[in-house]
Formats: C-alpha cells, structure tokens, sequence
C-alpha cells in the first residue's frame, strides 16, 4: 500500500534558537543560533569533530537537542513531524543507497517513500540528471564512490525538498561532476531553495555560497565576507580561534 | 517489506540460513529424543518450539543491518510517514519469515517425532500465528533498538529470551495440551489467550516506543 500524500507545509526560514547537543559530557553543539532563508546557500565549514554533522542532524530532525530548538518559519519541528520531513532533504556522508538494489529501484523505493506520482518516471529524469541513465539497471554495489554520491543527491533531491542539507557533497565527484553540482546546488539557490552544505572541499564552493558558517568545538560563528580567498578567511578565522588550520 | 523481499528475492540469504539452522535444530534433537523409532513423550512440543525460537532469533538479527549499511536507516527515518510504519514493514517481515520457516519445520517435526497432528490440527497453526507475533513484536523492537550497538548479536537473544520466555511457554504447553493421547482442547484455547494477550500488549507498547527509540 502506497504512502497516504502528506499535506502541504511550507516555510521561507529555519531559525536554531541557542541549539545544544551532548553526549554524556562531551558538548557536539553550544548554544547555536542562526537563520537559514530561502534562496540562500550556506557553507559550513569547521575541522573534523567540530559539530557539522551533529547541527545537520538536528536540522533534518534526526537528533533531539539538548537544549534549544529549531523553528521551521513559525513552526517548532517537533510538532511539524511527517509534514516537515515530506520537505526535507538530507544527504549524509553516508550515501543512505541500498547497494542491493540497482540505481532505478533506490529511487523509485524513496519515490514511494515519499508518495509521489510518477514515481518510475521521476526515477528516469533524476537518473538522467545524474548521468547514470546507462546504469540505471545496475546493482548500486557495483558503482563508484562519485557514481554513488551522484545518485544519492538526486535521491536527496527527488521529492522537491524546502530544506537541503548535504554533509559534503562534493566526496568523490570528478572535475565535471563538481562542476554539474555546483550549477545544481545555484539552481536550487535560485529556486528559493533553504541550502545548508557542510564541506571541507573549500576550492569546490569558492564564489558558490551566500554566506559561509564556521563551527569550532561546537560553537557557531560567521565567516566575514570578504575579497580573499575562502580558504584563506577559513583560516585566519581559525588562526583567530587559536585552533590549528584544517580542511 | 516490499523493497526487503526483493532484496531477500536476489540472495535469498535469510531464509535459507534460518531454514538451514532450523533443520538442522530439529535433526540433532530427533537424534537425542527418539530411541528405537519411539519420540520421548512430550518433546515434539518443545523442540518445535526450540526451532521456532532459535531460528526466529537468527531471522531477527539481520532484520535492520540493510538499514545500518551506509546509514539508511536515516533515509527511512527521514520519510514522511510516521515512523511506526517502518516498524510494522519490518515486523510483517519477519513473521513472514518465520511462517515460511515453520511450515517446514513442522512437517519435520510431525514426521520425525511421529506427531501427525502438529500438521492436522488447527489449533497448533493457530499457536504457531500466535508465538509469531509476539515474539516478532518483541524482537523487532529490540533489534531496532540495538542497530547501533557494536555487540548486538550477543545483546539480541539476551534482552529478547527473558520478554518472551512467557510466549514460548505459552506456545509449548498448548502444543502439548494438542499432541497428547487425548487432546485437551480448552486447556489449548486458555494458553492461546495467554499468547493473544502477550501480542496485543508487546505490539502496542513496541508500536508507542519505536519512534523514541529511533530518535537519537
């Protein structure tokens, strides 16, 4: 039995509000607040263990906070529930693609996840999308890491999601490849797409973001905008919060 | 369940370690406990039991590890539906198993312990349905709980045989209360509403605590 379709719930914003998150007594998230608005793509950047992946899953509603909370335009999450995820978009470091099914069935199985019509033509339009049309009857055991990453952005995308968020999305992409998803992800900017991306590949989103986050040992702050390089302000902001260059 | 079985479909993998294991259960026993062609009295009850049990356990283990293998898990939890419905694929899933498996063992079990009636009565199919969901109800939720445990293949039969040691008693008195000279009906019904209790109660608190429990 197909899923029931989800009502409509839309939002222009997502608001963390002095978000936390710990684990026993290891703080992930301190006291995060920010604003995400429609049309804007926002990097996140910070060293490894610095929270990135941690702040992505609260967004997309998979971890609880500790304290805080995080409003979807006026909503809080926790009361939104299935209307929320329906419009929701997560693509973790971990591809979330079954490797026993062939790259077609991975998208039409989110496709009815989801609910959606047409399921098995928008399976073939994103496998188009993502250039793994030849392969689209192939075992997902069998692709490459960029194949793999390649699929699972679509995959991400597949249900028209408000809210995107992707924990390094350019892992294992060739050079055309990097390039396709960076003329994806200001197609989504200028769609009035939410885009949060969390990277450490500063080359890839040079000139690509509106605004740049930087997370360090849990604590949130803004990059500065700027004419150098992004690495280089990475690094200075860093250099300024005594941490040791990384990424 | 549906994406579940076309995977099992490809590598048949589950049933045919957890029919394999079951078998093989139900032969050592018929080698301990039928001397000269004669069943001891009452054991064709617990090794079926033993078998459903055991290989239940096995069939139980892998139910989440797709999910866990590059996280999607997380993609299942992020679908718009609620979350109880990833349980209930999951639990039809293994009942499903488990059902397949037994219509095997049972004949085996009928031939080798020289107990044709777990065949013919209904009864013993109806106990059988029965242990199915309470102990897939139980089991399902514990597996969930413990996909991101590192030692859940030795957690699972520990935290799941104490919960359901009152459904497979249960399932092995009313099965003994059928395989008997003269077969005790009523006494089979009483064990058989013990057993429907059991389920309705392990169902729905399993159905409430999956969406915490698959919360971090």
């Amino acid at each position: 039995m197909p899923p029931r379709p989800v009502p409509p719930f839309d939002f222009d914003r997502v608001t963390a509000a002095r978000l936390s998150r710990h684990y026993g007594r290891r703080r992930a998230l301190s006291g995060v607040s920010t604003t995400l608005n429609a049309g804007e793509l926002v990097g996140l950047l910070g060293p490894n263990g610095a929270g990135k992946s941690t702040l992505l899953g609260l967004l997309a509603t998979l971890i609880q906070p500790s304290a805080g909370s995080v409003l979807y335009g006026d909503r809080p999450g926790a009361e939104a529930g299935v209307e929320l995820r329906a419009r929701l978009g997560f693509l973790s470091h971990e591809l979330q693609l079954y490797g026993e099914l062939t790259a077609r069935e991975n998208l039409e199985f989110c496709a009815g996840l989801h609910g959606l019509d047409d399921g098995a033509g928008r399976a073939g339009a994103a496998l188009d999308r993502a250039g793994l049309a030849h392969r689209a009857d192939d075992l997902v055991q069998g692709f490459s890491r960029g194949m793999r990453q390649r699929l699972a952005l679509e995959r991400t995308l597949l249900h028209d999601p408000r809210l995107v968020l992707l924990d390094e999305p350019f892992t294992g992409l060739d050079e055309s490849a990097g390039r396709a998803l960076a003329a994806r992800l200001c197609a989504l900017g200028r769609d009035q797409r939410i885009v949060l991306l969390a990277t450490h590949d500063l080359e890839a989103v040079e000139g690509l973001l509106d605004r740049v986050l930087m997370l360090r040992e849990g604590r949130l702050m803004e990059l500065p905008l700027g004419d150098a390089p992004l690495r280089e302000r990475y690094r200075a902001a860093l250099t300024f919060a005594g941490a040791p260059a990384a990424g | 369940m549906r994406k579940d079985l076309r995977v099992e479909s490809r590598s048949w993998e589950m049933v045919s370690t957890t029919l394999f294991f079951a078998v093989s259960c139900v032969l050592v026993f018929s080698f301990a406990f039928v001397r000269g062609g004669q069943p001891v009295d009452g054991a064709a009850a617990g090794i079926l039991w033993i078998a459903v049990a055991f290989s239940g356990t096995l069939a139980l283990g892998p139910t989440f590890d797709r999910e866990r293998h590059h996280d999607a898990l997380r993609g299942l939890l992020l679908a718009p539906v609620e979350r109880s419905a990833i349980f209930l694929g999951k639990f039809m899933g293994v009942v499903l198993l488990m059902t397949a498996v037994e219509l095997v063992v049972a004949v085996l079990v009928a031939l080798l312990f020289q107990a044709p009636q777990i065949t013919q009565n209904p009864w013993i199919a109806v106990l059988l349905m029965l242990g199915n969901v309470g102990f897939a109800a139980v089991g399902t939720l514990f597996a969930a709980m413990l996909v991101r445990t590192r030692s859940r293949s030795v957690l699972l039969p520990i935290l799941l045989y104490p919960i359901t040691l009152p459904a497979l008693i249960a399932g092995v008195m009313g099965t003994a209360a059928l395989l008997q000279a003269e077969p005790n009906l009523d006494l089979a019904r009483m064990w058989a509403a013990l057993l429907l209790c059991f389920d309705v109660v392990f169902t729905t608190l399993a159905l409430w605590t999956f969406e915490p429990v698959m919360t971090e």
